[in-house]
Parts: structure tokens; C-alpha cells; sequence
């Protein structure tokens, strides 16, 4: 299990404030990406970001347009998964699509504090920290293996070749 | 508890019992593609396989760019076409036929309780004739070619009821922009949409169609009507294939009913940048504007082109504006040229197009240039959306279009009447 730190946000975080709509149609490498990640919400988010870290959002989180590099961008800056209370149907496609594993949970953001430490455990699909182990409820079979295998792209690949042999 | 259209569909198609919020892996019964296909096609090379999976479920309609524009538009189009032939696609349909979603309907292959996904927001609009379709991405739409599967939310819905009968001079534009009005560009994110009640089976298909293309813009993964007779109607003309409705239960679980009387809407317009932006046309009458547009996918069909013919019959538009006229494809511009719509129109001084998506994106053909206003019949007014960043657009009926194409400013099309 990875450990990482708690990025705490609002309600309604909005793909605009996740990734700048004046760069969607910047071609962009992977590492200048995750550098302008939150970029309008939280300007120190890019430069302190660590690998495995986590972003907690409350409701509606990844709400707005439908670019697909709102996801990417998190899971290029390292972040091991964004847990919020519910999210926009687009953000959570794009998310899963990429390969980076959303959490849905009423009680997880309210129970996790900005800057502590945590680890998820995806086998028993618990969130810990130094005070709780908070359960959530795993995501569905179909969803969990296109996670499993890194997102849709290397999912299909992988597919195509099993049904090949 | 029974179950709403789009948990019927999707349990039918998954072979699980599912509910809202359940998460299904389907096989959709038709793909749609415009002109991304060709980066579609690219994002498919890349799973480094050779054969699409089902070949007959692939639908691709040029129309976005048609003809094409410039010289990296037609090397597009090309690439497309060369991988038609390849693959051995049969439904493709070349610049020659229209809009994609209204050729889509007319080529038979939205049928009721048939599942569609697309690969452009407004694959919502064959709900008008019973069907679950839903936008996807292109990843998405490169994987389903590939796997033929693709993996759905099983959406909440909106209930819509619609009671009362329209005034004369109001449209199911004006419908849909006041509902969006009222409740917001994201009030339907995630969810289905469903338009019931007995003004609701009053509606024509063509009407039916400006409300599902619409629900795209309330934020809604589907919208549609069920399936009636106005339906087999339609479709008896088109496909000899049997139709099996499939309809919400009485006692389904809805996550609100939203009910609007139909008497009581007027004209309404859709107020730069955001669709939700909607004012009575009252409020905004008198504004001056230097291009309307009549047609894509949202109304371009020969019920709006007479709708807009009607006004302009005998008048001249003024020589301040310049008027856009874009049929939704070749079948509804014949029928318009047959009954002598196009002739009207254009004697009263609008250009004609051909059938596609024309202006509606900013592409070509009637591009808005730094300060111009445009007062359009499309589904969007994003900035930018038809040309310049600093330019501004309107959405309105065909009837308030053409109704103030005449003195050059936005004004009530009843005025007319
Ligand atoms: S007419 Fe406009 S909204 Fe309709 S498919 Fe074409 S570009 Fe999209």
C-alpha cells in the first residue's frame, strides 16, 4: 500500500480550475501537464504535489466540460486517487478511462484533515490513516478492471489480445 | 418497484436486473461517427489491432466540413473514406446526405429501445423516436470499435410532464430553451431525461427531436419520449422492421417531475455565452444582430424551414442582416424544395446551403467575424463557438429568426402571425 497526503477541497470543483481551458488545445507533454494540475484552485498544489498523494472533493467534484485532461493531469502529477462525495458523470469517466481510481464516499471527506497521511487499501477497499480505517464501497467489477490494467487504452489492448489467444 | 426506460433498456441489454446508478458493461447496437473519425481511427491504430469488431454496427456520416474546406479538412475526409473501404464499413454516408443525427434517424437505424452511443454530444436526439443514445468520447468510440462493448452508468431521470397547447408562433425551441432556463445547464448531468404528458404525444418528430437534441445541453446522458403511434408512423415510411416500445412503469422511481404548461411560454432566446442564459424574447427585443442562421441539427427540418418560410413569405430580410439558411440534410431539403419553402426563402434574400452542419461550429461557411452578433437556431452560443472569441450568439425558434431577419433587430415572431 502506497502512502500519500490529503489535498482537501470543496463542493462543485470544476474541470476549469482542475485544468485551464486555454491549454486543451496545447499539445502537452505528461510532466507540463501535471505542472499546471489545479492550477486556478490551488497555486501550490503543482509545485508540492508527491507521488501517491490523495485529492479529496466533496460533492459534484470534476463538474463543467468534458476535457479529458482534468483526469490526466492528476494522475500525472502522481495523485493515487481522488475520493469526493459524488462526482460529474464526464469527470468520472475520463477518470476511470485514464486510469485513475475515483472513490465515492458521503463519509470519507469529512473524516480526512488536510495534509495527514493515508493509504488505500484497493483489496479491502479501506481508507487508513493514523486515527480510522474508513470502508468504501468498491467500485463495480467491470470499472475496477479497467482501473486494474491502467486505463481504457491499455484495457482494450490487453482485451484484444485475450480474445485473440 | 418498476423500472424507468432507461433502466429497461440497459437490463435488457447488460441481461441484469440494474437500477440507477448500476454500472453495466453493454454491446451498443449502433456507433456513430462524423468527421473525428479520423482521429478516431487514429486512437483505434493504436490498440494495435487490424479488424474492427463488428463492422455492420459502425455508422459514419461526413457533415461537420462538408465539402471539405481546406486542404487539411479533405486529407481528413480522405483518411476516413480510405478506412471505410478497408474495414468494408456499409453505413457510411459520404457529404452528400446531411447531419449525421438527422441521417442517422432517416437511414432506419433508430429504432425504439435500440441502445446508441456516439461520439458527439447531441447523439441524444434519437430519443425522439424511443431510443437510450448517449454521447461518448473518442477514446471511447476508438474502443468500441475494437471490443464492441463499452461500459454505462445506469442514469436517474427526470421526469418532464408537458400539458397544454402551444400559442401560435411558439415552437418546441422555445420549450426546451425555457426549460433549460429555468433549470440550468448542468440541473440533468449524469441523468435521463424523459418528456411524457399529453402535450408531450402531441409533438411532432421533428419537435421531438429539437427537445432531445436539446437535453444535451441540460447536462442529460439521454432524453427522450416513448415510443407512440406518431412513432411507427414515422417509421413504418422508413424500416419494415418490428417496433417494440419500451416505456417507464407507472410506479418507477423518478428523481423529480418537473411539469410545464405549454400556454403559458412564449418566444424565448438563449443570451450569450451559456444556454442556460434564456430570457423571454420581450426582454431582449430591438437588439440589432448582422447574421441569422436557420438549420443544423437542431432545426433544420422542413417543419422549421416553413416555420421560417411562413414568415418570410412575400417579405424581404433586411439589408443590414444576412440570413444563413442550412437544411438538416438532403431528404428534408428536397421535401422543402417540393413544396416551394426554399423558394420563398430565398427570394426573401437568405442563402442557402447544403445540407450539414455548415456555420453551427465556426468552421467555414458563414464564420462570425470580431463584434458580429448572430441570432441562430443551433443548440449552442459557447463563446467563440461560430467564428471569433469577440463575437456573440443568440438562440432562438426558426419563427423568431426569420421573424427579425425582416427588420434587422430581434423581435416577437407573432408579431408576424
Ligand atoms: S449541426 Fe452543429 S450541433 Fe448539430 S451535429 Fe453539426 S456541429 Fe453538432
Amino acid at each position: 500500500m502506497k502512502k500519500g497526503r490529503v489535498w482537501k477541497y470543496g463542493d462543485d470543483v470544476n474541470t476549469d480550475v482542475i485544468f485551464p481551458g486555454k491549454y486543451t488545445y496545447t499539445p502537452m507533454e505528461p510532466e507540463e501537464m501535471a505542472s499546471h494540475a489545479l492550477e486556478d484552485l490551488d497555486s501550490d498544489f503543482a509545485s508540492q504535489v508527491r507521488e501517491n498523494d490523495v485529492i479529496v472533493g466533496g460533492r459534484n467534484f470534476g463538474c463543467g466540460s468534458s476535457r479529458e485532461q482534468a483526469a490526466s493531469c492528476l494522475k500525472y502529477a502522481g495523485v493515487q486517487a481522488v475520493v469526493a462525495q459524488s462526482f460529474a458523470r464526464i469527470f468520472f469517466r475520463n477518470a476511470v478511462n485514464q486510469g485513475l481510481p475515483v472513490i465515492i464516499s458521503e463519509e470519507a471527506p469529512d473524516r480526512l484533515e488536510k495534509g495527514e497521511e493515508v493509504s488505500i487499501d484497493f483489496q479491502r477497499n479501506e481508507i487508513i490513516t493514523q486515527r480510522a480505517r474508513i470502508p468504501f464501497a468498491p467500485l463495480p467489477d467491470s470499472v475496477q478492471k479497467i482501473l486494474d490494467a491502467g486505463g481504457l487504452v491499455p484495457y482494450t489492448k490487453k482485451k484484444i489480445g485475450r480474445d485473440k489467444s | 418497484m418498476g423500472k424507468t426506460f432507461s433502466e429497461k433498456v440497459l437490463s435488457a441489454k447488460s441481461g441484469k436486473d440494474v437500477r440507477a446508478g448500476d454500472i453495466v458493461t453493454v454491446s451498443p447496437d449502433y456507433i456513430l461517427s462524423h468527421d473525428n473519425s479520423a482521429a478516431i481511427i487514429k486512437k483505434f491504430r493504436m490498440f494495435g489491432v487490424e479488424r474492427v469488431s463488428r463492422p455492420e454496427k459502425i455508422v459514419i456520416v461526413l457533415d461537420h466540413v462538408t465539402p471539405a474546406s481546406s486542404e487539411k479538412y479533405a486529407q481528413n475526409h480522405k483518411e476516413i473514406r480510405e478506412f471505410v473501404k478497408e474495414q468494408g464499413l456499409s453505413h457510411f454516408f459520404d457529404i452528400n446526405n446531411g447531419i449525421c443525427h438527422q441521417v442517422f434517424c432517416e437511414q432506419g437505424f433508430a429504432l425504439p429501445g435500440k441502445l446508441i452511443v456516439g461520439s458527439d454530444s447531441h447523439t441524444t436526439s434519437y430519443g425522439s423516436l424511443g431510443v437510450f443514445s448517449a454521447g461518448i468520447g473518442r477514446t471511447e468510440a476508438a474502443s468500441v470499435w475494437a471490443t464492441n462493448e463499452i461500459w454505462l452508468r445506469v442514469p436517474e431521470t427526470i421526469k418532464i410532464e408537458l400539458s397544454g397547447k402551444l400559442k401560435p408562433g411558439v415552437s418546441a425551441k422555445d420549450v426546451i430553451l425555457k426549460i433549460i432556463g429555468d433549470n440550468g445547464a448542468d440541473r440533468a448531468n449524469y441523468k435521463a431525461v424523459e418528456f411524457i404528458g399529453p402535450a408531450a404525444q402531441e409533438f411532432s418528430i421533428s419537435s421531438r427531436f429539437v427537445l432531445c437534441n436539446m437535453a444535451a445541453e441540460m447536462g442529460a446522458k439521454n432524453g427522450y419520449f416513448p415510443a407512440d403511434k406518431t412513432v411507427e408512423e414515422y417509421l413504418s415510411s422508413i424500416t419494415g422492421e418490428k417496433i417494440e416500445p419500451v416505456c417507464s412503469d407507472e410506479d418507477a422511481s423518478f428523481e423529480s417531475v418537473l411539469s410545464y404548461d405549454l400556454s403559458l411560454i412564449g418566444p424565448q432566446v438563449a443570451c450569450p455565452h451559456t444556454v442556460d442564459n434564456v430570457k423571454p424574447v420581450s426582454e431582449v427585443e430591438g437588439l440589432a444582430f448582422d447574421q441569422g442562421l436557420i438549420g443544423t441539427c437542431t432545426n433544420g427540418r422542413l417543419e422549421d424551414l416553413k416555420e421560417a418560410a411562413s414568415i418570410l413569405k412575400g417579405k424581404k430580410i433586411a439589408p443590414s442582416v444576412r440570413v444563413i439558411v442550412v437544411p438538416a440534410s438532403r431528404q428534408e431539403y428536397l421535401k422543402a424544395l417540393r413544396e416551394g419553402v426554399m423558394e420563398t426563402l430565398i427570394e426573401a434574400g437568405c442563402v442557402v446551403l447544403n445540407p450539414g452542419c455548415g456555420p453551427c461550429l465556426g468552421a467555414h461557411q458563414g464564420v462570425l467575424a470580431p463584434g458580429e452578433r448572430a441570432l441562430s437556431t443551433a443548440n449552442r452560443n459557447f463563446r467563440g463557438r461560430m467564428g471569433s472569441r469577440d463575437s456573440e450568439i443568440y438562440l432562438a425558434s426558426p419563427a423568431t429568426v426569420a421573424a427579425s431577419a425582416v427588420g434587422g433587430k430581434l423581435c416577437d415572431p407573432r408579431k408576424y402571425l
